[in-house]
């Protein structure tokens, strides 16, 4: 590698920055697949590192007497993995191109923290598999697409890596290219595209590679650029859960009545007839303040404060809707749920369920299967739900859901299960 | 509008609005930090934003070390009147003075480290259950495994290997009797972000922000200003350069840069290409590679 040089200045120009738009994206992969590299090497590349901190891991490096640039302690923040060598947590990245910004979730690869692979996906509208060329489909790239298709991710960049090792074989890429679409037949993975990469030497990463003439696909950071993520959220189905309301009690404004909250799907538009849920009272939305003042209309993911033509009761965890679209409005809920916690789940047990702005009591009235997530067969027999287990459940919730399917709407369409001894998160949920 | 989309900044902003709506519904008695620093100023606009036309529903809480600069509590002064806040400063003096904390020795001794104590023992005396931080994911390899909403235990102590996962934009804050949560809106925002977001909504920020003349001293490599808190050592003596501050902490740890950005958008095209992190100036980040870590351990913001 080659010392690292400053961002080209022209990049943050204002007008240009100002416009950008931003990608979240997860990556996953086995342990030696070189995820944490191919972060290294997409930061490098992209002229997102610092020279102090690449100072700190040439330091780190050499008192650690290994003999490479060990470019995963750029993500490798805490001291327990710096330690083990390996990725416990979650760690975020940021970084841009003129193009485009960045949020990269870089997650744990080991099953064990399958908790954490999720925590990654659940906001990503990207995720990068890793397939190391010599090994081809194994158990955990199944297990990683599974998850990404689970939490609808829209689209998946599967990378395969280490292609050095196989001499940049297209042969080898195309055996791994069909064996990777046999399996995925059987997810809903809406969008994927395979890129034959080396991550240590940067084949196909930032630049096409000459080593693989072959190959006509784009770079993978080009891919990241270009993406289109326009539709990924739900423009359709109009949902406003709301957060708090906002009363000024002052002389100025002293019939002010605004409910705050972040739009969750479709718009909102001034004049709008809407319906608060579950109290199925209707009104009309009488003005909206988004951050920078008054607006005609919102849409999702904005945070806005909307007053309604009406006093009608409208308080935290309601739904503010549209008439012709109503969300489902129910207190038995069959979902999937991936299971957190070394405690294991209890039948019939009851949990705090967080959706939306809703907080409630809930109760597993059944579980109807597990999941074998290697083969993605039910496990025949076994309903007995730990950790990282994902299956499917029945609640019955004290209070109704305003919901919508996670298919159709990831925010009205997930939940959180909270211990309510311990107040530990054990169970991300998604509503069939 | 035809295209629904948000910019970056947009969604950035957006996003932190909801978290801190979230912390005001969440919990009984939040606060936030505030230090007079860029960060923290972005934070005061986005709360003024996510509660308006109401005025914000926290005081403003600073944990003076009193090894500030001066323009920084000028400033903060200033911000709490023209904002309406209540502002709520406690003194590390006093609680060296009350024998709970003791000052370190050496030539610059830090009060980094004795913040913890202060700023624990104020979120005790006032009950604070939520305290609001401007700290970002980009700032430092600790802070980048760090969560939005931070659970920290009856000592505030935070465990990064026992963290709340976190997914989608649902916020688990319950909590045990004594236990609290740090809460940091500003996660997913960049140095750059901030400085662009400070230029869009034309925030004030402190002077030091911006090129003037200082009387410096260069400690392997920080170049620290003049203070009396510092005790020269042998050989070194202080010298005029033009200086700007790129983050401003304790004058005793927080260095300047070399710079004569004038305005923003001077700032904008030196923090563009800039070869350093930003919190390369801080002395108090490179006295171990987990110096963050740790003081985050045992309750740091």
């Amino acid at each position: 590698m080659t010392a690292s040089t400053p961002a080209p200045a022209h990049q943050h120009t204002d007008q240009h920055y100002l416009a950008m738009d931003l990608l979240r994206f997860t990556t996953a992969g086995s342990v030696d697949d070189g995820k944490s590299t191919l972060i290294g090497r997409l930061l490098y590349d992209s002229k997102s590192i610092f020279e102090d901190q690449l100072d700190a891991i040439e330091r780190a490096t050499e008192q650690r007497g290994e003999e490479h640039l060990n470019l995963s302690l750029l993500t490798d923040g805490l001291r327990a993995e710096r330690e083990q060598g390996i990725t416990i947590d979650v760690a975020y990245r940021y970084f841009a191109t003129p193009r485009r910004k960045f949020i990269v979730a870089d997650t744990p690869g080991h099953i064990q923290y399958t908790r954490n692979m999720v925590t990654g996906a659940s906001t990503a509208n990207l995720a990068i598999i890793l397939i190391d060329a010599r090994k081809g489909v194994i158990e955990q790239t199944c297990r990683h697409s599974f998850i990404a298709s689970l939490l609808r991710i829209p689209h998946v960049v599967v990378c395969v890596n280490k292609m050095d090792l196989v001499d940049y074989s297209e042969a080898r890429f195309n055996e791994i290219v069909a064996s990777y679409s046999e399996f995925a037949s059987r997810l809903e993975i809406p969008d994927i595209k395979f890129i034959p990469i080396s991550a240590l030497h940067g084949d196909n990463v930032v630049d096409r590679s000459a080593k693989m003439p072959w190959y006509q696909g784009s770079a993978l950071l080009y891919t990241l650029e270009t993406v289109y993520i326009g539709s990924d959220v739900n423009h359709i189905d109009a949902r406003f859960p709301v957060q708090t309301v906002i009363r000024p009690n002052t002389d100025e404004h002293h019939d002010f009545r605004g409910f705050a909250g972040r739009v969750a799907g479709g718009v909102f538009k001034v004049g709008d007839e809407i319906v608060s849920q579950p109290s199925g009272l209707t009104s009309r939305i009488k003005s909206i303040q988004g951050p920078s003042g008054d607006i005609a209309e919102a849409f999702a993911p904005m945070s806005v404060v909307m007053t309604l033509e009406d006093e009608i009761d409208v308080s935290r965890g309601d739904t503010i809707t549209k008439a012709n679209n109503p969300p489902h409005v129910t207190q038995d809920v069959e979902a999937m749920i991936c299971w957190f916690s070394d405690k294991k789940l209890v039948p019939n047990g009851k949990y705090i369920i967080r959706h939306t702005t809703r907080e409630a009591k809930s109760v597993i009235k059944a579980v109807r299967y597990k999941v074998n997530i290697n083969t993605l067969h039910k496990a025949e027999g076994d309903l007995e739900i730990g950790m990282n287990d994902i299956g499917r459940i029945q609640l019955r919730t004290a209070v109704p859901l305003i919901s919508d399917s996670y298919q159709r709407n990831r925010n009205t369409g997930s939940f959180i299960l909270i211990d309510e001894f311990s107040n530990a998160t054990v169970a991300a949920g998604m509503i069939l | 509008m035809s295209s629904y989309n948000l910019t970056h900044l947009a969604q950035l902003e957006h996003e932190a609005i909801f978290i801190m709506r979230e912390v005001a519904a969440q919990f009984e008695k939040p606060a936030l930090l505030f230090s007079g620093g860029k960060d923290s100023i972005v934070m005061v606009r986005l709360a003024q934003k996510a509660f308006a036309p109401a005025k914000i529903p926290f005081p403003l809480v600073h944990i003076d070390t009193g090894h500030n600069f001066e323009e920084t509590i000028t400033f903060r002064d200033w911000l709490a009147k023209d904002t309406g806040s209540r502002l709520v400063v406690r003194y590390v003096e006093d609680s060296i003075k009350a024998g709970r904390a003791q000052e370190e020795k050496g030539p610059n001794p830090s009060r980094n480290g004795l913040q913890t104590i202060t700023l624990l023992d104020t979120i005790e005396e006032f009950r604070y259950d939520a305290c609001l931080g401007g700290a970002r994911r980009d700032e430092e390899k600790a802070r980048a495994k760090e969560r939005f909403f931070s659970h920290r235990d009856e000592f505030g102590q935070w465990d990064p290997k026992n963290q709340r996962p976190e997914l989608w934009n649902l916020f688990n804050g319950r909590k045990n009797v004594g236990e609290h949560f740090r809460v940091f809106p500003l996660s997913n925002w960049t140095e750059m972000d901030v400085w662009q977001y400070i230029a869009r909504e034309k925030l004030d920020i402190p002077s030091i922000y911006f090129t003037h003349q200082r009387e410096i001293v260069n400690r392997n490599g920080v170049l620290l200003s003049k203070s009396p808190f510092i005790t020269l050592l042998e050989g070194e003596k202080y010298e005029t350069r033009t200086v700007r501050y790129r983050t401003v902490g304790d004058s005793t740890c927080t260095g300047a840069v070399e710079s004569d950005a004038a305005d923003l958008g001077a700032i904008i095209q030196e923090v563009a290409s800039a070869r350093q992190t930003e919190r390369g100036t801080r002395a108090d980040d490179k006295r171990s590679e987990t110096a963050m870590e740790d003081r985050k351990k045992a309750g740091y913001f």
